[in-house]
C-alpha cells in the first residue's frame, strides 16, 4: 500500500506535531518521577526519547519525499527545488534553506536523545531521566519554533507553480550535502553535554562520575564540529572561486566560537574527572558551549548576524529565537547561580602541574572565543547604537589569533607531559630542550631552504608547530620507553590526545605556509598565451562550452607546465544555472600534499580573452589534514576502553539501585 | 594567609592582569581595524578624507562601466540616488557585478575624489542587497530628492 502523494505534507506536519507531544511528555513525566522518586515514571524517559526521534525522522522523510516527487504545491519545495535539479541535490535541498535546516536540526537533537537513551545503561535512572527531560525541553522549544514560524510543509494552494525556483547554485555541490548535517551534529551534540551539566547541577551530584559520563559525549560532538568546520572551509575554498579558505565571516565565526569553547570544555572535563577540580567552571563551559552553538545556528540562519534588516523583515522569527535563547541561557545560568556556590572543589595542585596548564589552556581558548565574539558582534552593536556601519577586518582577527595560538601551542606541548598535582621542571627539561632546539633549527632550515630569507611569521609558525609535534611525540617515546610495542598499551585516550595535538601542529604548518608562500596573479589572457607564476607556466589552450544537467558553462582549458613539461590539464568553468539565471564560478584545482594549483575564471574580455585568477598555494591540504587528525584523535578518545568497561559495571550498580528502590 | 592560598591568589591576580592587558590591546587594535561604511552622498560632500580605508557602496550606475582594453582595470560609478562616486578597480570582479547591482567596495579615496577599490564585493544572490547599500538608498530617499526607482531611471541617461 502506498501513501497518497497528495497528503504527504500533512503527514509530515502531523508527525512533527506528534513529536512535539512526545517531547513535552519527555520533559514532564521523567521529571515528575524524579520529584516523587518513582522509578516507573523515570523509566518513560527512554521510550519517549525514541518515540520523539521516530516522529521527527518520519517528518524529515516526508519532506525529502516531497522534494523527490517535485511537489511544488509545498512552498518550501517550490522555493528550493526544480524539476531539473539532479537527485542528490534534491535531497540536500531539504536542508538548503531555513525551514528544512531547522527540521534537520531538531531531528538530530532527537537522534542524540536516542543515543543517550540507548548508551546510558551505566547511568543511574534518575540521571537519565533528568538528562532526557532537559533535552526534551530544548526539543519542545525548537519544534515549536519550527511549527509556529518556519513550517516547511506549508502549501501553495490552490494554484501551485509549474516549476520550482531551484536550489541556490552555491549549494549545488557535494560539500554542501555533507557540511551542514555534520556541523549541525556538532552544534546539537553539545546539547548532551549541556543537559548532563544541568542534570548534575539539579541533582547536586557534580562529581567525577558526572565528568566521566559527560566526556565521551562532549568529545563526540566536538568531532562533528571539527569535521563540519573543516568541510565548510574546504567548500568555501573550491566553491567561492577566491581560493580563500577562511574569511572571518560571521557565519564561520559562529561555528568557530562553540568549537573553541567545546575544546576548552573537553580539557576542563578531564581535570574534573581525574582530579575533581574546576567543577563549576566545567559546568559553566558546558552552558556556554551550547549557548554559543544556539547563537551560531539561529542567528546565522535568521540572518541577524549578517544583516540587522533580516531581523526586521521577519520579526516573529527573531523574537522567538531571542526568547528561546533568553530562556535557555537565562534559565541555565540561574540554575548555575543557585546551585554552583554549594559545589566545592577539593584537591590541591602546585604551580607546575597539569591542572595549571589545563587552566591556562582554558583561559587562552576562552580569550580566543571572546575575541571572535567581539569581532563578530561589534558591528551589530555599533549599528544598533546608531553610530554607523562598519566591518571588522580579517587583519584584526589574525592579529588576535597569532599570539594566542603561539601561547596555546607552547602550553599544549608542556601540558601533555606534565604530571597531575605537582611536577618538577627538571624532570621535563631534557624533552623540552630537545623540542625547543629542534623547533628553532627546523623553522630556520625550512624557511631558508624555501625562500632564502627568514620571515618572522614563518619562523614563528613553523617553530611552534615543530615544538608541539616534537614535544608530543617525545612524550610518547618516553612513556613507551622507546619500544614501539608498548605504544598501543598507553591507552586509546592518551593516543587520541597525541593524534589531536599533532593535528593542531599540522594545521598550524598548513596555515603558516599557505599564508606566507601563496602566490597569485590576476591576468588578462587569450587562448594560446602563456603566463608564468612561480615555477609554473599556465598555457591557455582553448575556451568552449559545457552542457550540465541544469546549467550551461563557459569553460577554459589550461595546461599547467613545470620545467617545460605538462603536469596537469585544468578546466575551469563559469556556470549559468538556468532556473535562477545565476552565475557560479567553478575553480579547477590540482591538489597535492605539497601544493595546490588553483585556476578560476573571472569575466570574458574583448578578443576572446578572459580575466583569470591563477594561484599556487603550498601546503594547502595540511590545514584540513590537521582537522582530520584532530577528529581521529577524538574518535580514539571516545572509544577508550574505560568508557566501555564502565558501561558494563555501571549497569550492575544501576540495576542494584533500581532494585533497592522498588 | 595559608601559603597555598596565597599562591593561588597570586595566580589569579596574574591571570586577571593578563586578561585585562589582552582585552585592552584587543580593543585598541580593534579600533584601528574597523572599516566604516560611507554612502556616496557622504563621500561627495567631502566627509571622507583621502587615504583612509573605508567601505563604500551603492548601485552600479547603468552605462558607467568601462574596461581597460589592455589589462584588468575597470572604472565605474556607484550611486545612492543622490550622489555618484567614481571608482577604479584592478582585478577580477565578482560573478554578480553588473550594472544596476548593489555592491560594496573596500578601498581609499584618492586626491581626485576617485575611490580606488582594493576589493569589490557582490553577494551570490541576485535578490540580495547589501544592507549598507539598502540603508544608503533609504537615507537618500528620505532626503526627498530622489526615490530609488527614479534613481535607477535617472542613471540610464
Amino acid at each position: 500500500m502506498s501513501i497518497n502523494p497528495l497528503f504527504w505534507p500533512e503527514l509530515g506536519q502531523l508527525a512533527l506535531i506528534l513529536s512535539l507531544v512526545m517531547a513535552a511528555l519527555q520533559v514532564v513525566i521523567p521529571l515528575v518521577g524524579v520529584q516523587r522518586g518513582q522509578w516507573w515514571l523515570m523509566g518513560y524517559a527512554r521510550p519517549l526519547a525514541v518515540g520523539q526521534a521516530l516522529f521527527l525522522m518520519l517528518s524529515l522523510v516526508m519532506l525529502t519525499w516531497g522534494f523527490l516527487q517535485d511537489d511544488f504545491s509545498v512552498a518550501y519545495v517550490a522555493a528550493n527545488s526544480n524539476s531539473q535539479l539532479p537527485t542528490p541535490f534534491k535531497i540536500s535541498a531539504v536542508w538548503g534553506a531555513h525551514e528544512g535546516s531547522l527540521l534537520l536540526w531538531v531531528t538530530m537533537l532527537g537522534l542524540w536523545g536516542v543515543a543517550v537513551a540507548l548508551l546510558s545503561r551505566s547511568l543511574p535512572l534518575d540521571m537519565v531521566a533528568r538528562v532526557l527531560s532537559i533535552m526534551g525541553m530544548i526539543s519542545v522549544g525548537f519544534i515549536l519554533f519550527t511549527i509556529e514560524t518556519s513550517n516547511p510543509f506549508e502549501r501553495l494552494l490552490p494554484s501551485p507553480p509549474q516549476d520550482g525556483g531551484d536550489l541556490n547554485p552555491l549549494l549545488q555541490d557535494f560539500g554542501l550535502i555533507v557540511h551542514p548535517p555534520t556541523l549541525y551534529m556538532g552544534y546539537v551534540g553539545l546539547s548532551v553535554a549541556f543537559a548532563f551539566a544541568l542534570a548534575a547541577l539539579m541533582s547536586g551530584r557534580l562529581d567525577a562520575a558526572w565528568a566521566r559520563w559527560s566526556r565521551p559525549w562532549t568529545t563526540a560532538a566536538w568531532i562533528f564540529l571539527t569535521i563540519g568546520i573543516a568541510l565548510g572551509s574546504w567548500w568555501a575554498y573550491y566553491e567561492l572561486g577566491w581560493g580563500g579558505w577562511w574569511f572571518w565571516d560571521p557565519v564561520e565565526n559562529a561555528s568557530l566560537m562553540p568549537w573553541l569553547v567545546a575544546t576548552a570544555l573537553l580539557h576542563s572535563l578531564a581535570v574534573t574527572e581525574k582530579r575533581g577540580l574546576f567543577k563549576s567552571w566545567t559546568v559553566l563551559l558546558a552552558i556556554f558551549a551550547f549557548s554559543l552553538s544556539l547563537l551560531g545556528t539561529f542567528l546565522v540562519r535568521s540572518g541577524v548576524l549578517t544583516s540587522v534588516h533580516a531581523f526586521a523583515s521577519d520579526p516573529e522569527r527573531g523574537v522567538f529565537i531571542l526568547a528561546l535563547l533568553g530562556i535557555c541561557v537565562g534559565g541555565s545560568l540561574l540554575l548555575y547561580a543557585l546551585k554552583a556556590p554549594t559545589v566545592a572543589s577539593v584537591g590541591r595542585y602546585e604551580l607546575v602541574s597539569r591542572e595549571t596548564f589545563l587552566l591556562l589552556n582554558n583561559l587562552v581558548l576562552m580569550v580566543m572565543a571572546l575575541a571572535v565574539l567581539t569581532g563578530t558582534l561589534y558591528p551589530l552593536v555599533y549599528d544598533f547604537m546608531g553610530l554607523g556601519k562598519l566591518s571588522v577586518g580579517a587583519a584584526w582577527f589574525n592579529a588576535m589569533f597569532v599570539p594566542l595560538t603561539v601561547a596555546l601551542s607552547v602550553l599544549m606541548g608542556i601540558g601533555a607531559m606534565v604530571r597531575w598535582k605537582s611536577d618538577k621542571w627538571s624532570r621535563m627539561a631534557t624533552i623540552l630542550w630537545i623540542a625547543g632546539i629542534t623547533a628553532v633549527v627546523f623553522a630556520l632550515g625550512v624557511s631558508l631552504v624555501l625562500s632564502g630569507t627568514v620571515k618572522g611569521g614563518v619562523l614563528l609558525g613553523l617553530a611552534i608547530s615543530a615544538w608541539l609535534i616534537v614535544a608530543t611525540l617525545a612524550d610518547v617515546w618516553k612513556k613507551s620507553r622507546g619500544q614501539i610495542g608498548r605504544i598501543a598499551g598507553l591507552g586509546w585516550s592518551y593516543l587520541g590526545m597525541v593524534l589531536a595535538h599533532v593535528g593542531v601542529g599540522i594545521t598550524i604548518i598548513g596555515v603558516t605556509m599557505v599564508a606566507n608562500y601563496s602566490i597569485e596573479k590576476s591576468v588578462r589572457i587569450a587562448p594560446g598565451q602563456v603566463e608564468t607564476l612561480g615555477d609554473y607556466q599556465f598555457e591557455f589552450v582553448q575556451a568552449g562550452t559545457i552542457q550540465g544537467p541544469n546549467y550551461t558553462s563557459q569553460a577554459t582549458r589550461f595546461n599547467v607546465l613545470k620545467d617545460g613539461r605538462v603536469i596537469e590539464v585544468l578546466t575551469a568553468e563559469k556556470r549559468r544555472y538556468h532556473a535562477r539565471n545565476s552565475i557560479m564560478t567553478e575553480a579547477a584545482i590540482d591538489a597535492s600534499l605539497w601544493r595546490d594549483i588553483y585556476v578560476s575564471m573571472g569575466e570574458p574580455l574583448a578578443g576572446g580573452a578572459w580575466g583569470m585568477r591563477l594561484q599556487v598555494k603550498p601546503f594547502m591540504r595540511w590545514v584540513w589534514l590537521g582537522a582530520i587528525f584532530m577528529s581521529l584523535g577524538g574518535l580514539l578518545a571516545v572509544l577508550d576502553k574505560r568508557y566501555r568497561k564502565q558501561r558494563h559495571s555501571g549497569a550492575k550498580v544501576a540495576a542494584k539501585a533500581q532494585g533497592a528502590a522498588s | 594567609m595559608h601559603p597555598q592560598r596565597k599562591q593561588r591568589l597570586n595566580l589569579i591576580l596574574f591571570l586577571v592582569a593578563a586578561v585585562a592587558i589582552a582585552v585592552g590591546l584587543a580593543m585598541y587594535s580593534l579600533s584601528q581595524n574597523i572599516n566604516l561604511f560611507q554612502t556616496p552622498t557622504q563621500i561627495a560632500a567631502g566627509e571622507v578624507a583621502p587615504g583612509v580605508t573605508i567601505r563604500a557602496g551603492g548601485l552600479v550606475v547603468d552605462g558607467s562601466v568601462e574596461r581597460d582594453p589592455e589589462g584588468l582595470g575597470v572604472t565605474f560609478r556607484v550611486t545612492d540616488g543622490q550622489a555618484q562616486v567614481p571608482m577604479v578597480y584592478e582585478g577580477i570582479l565578482p560573478d554578480l557585478f553588473r550594472e544596476g547591482q548593489g555592491i560594496v567596495a573596500l578601498g581609499q579615496l584618492n586626491h581626485d575624489g576617485v575611490f580606488v577599490a582594493s576589493e569589490v564585493l557582490a553577494k551570490h544572490d541576485e535578490n540580495y542587497m547589501p544592507p549598507e547599500v539598502q540603508d544608503a538608498l533609504e537615507i537618500a530617499q528620505q532626503d526627498g530628492k530622489a526615490s530609488m526607482v527614479e534613481a535607477a531611471g535617472a542613471t540610464n541617461g
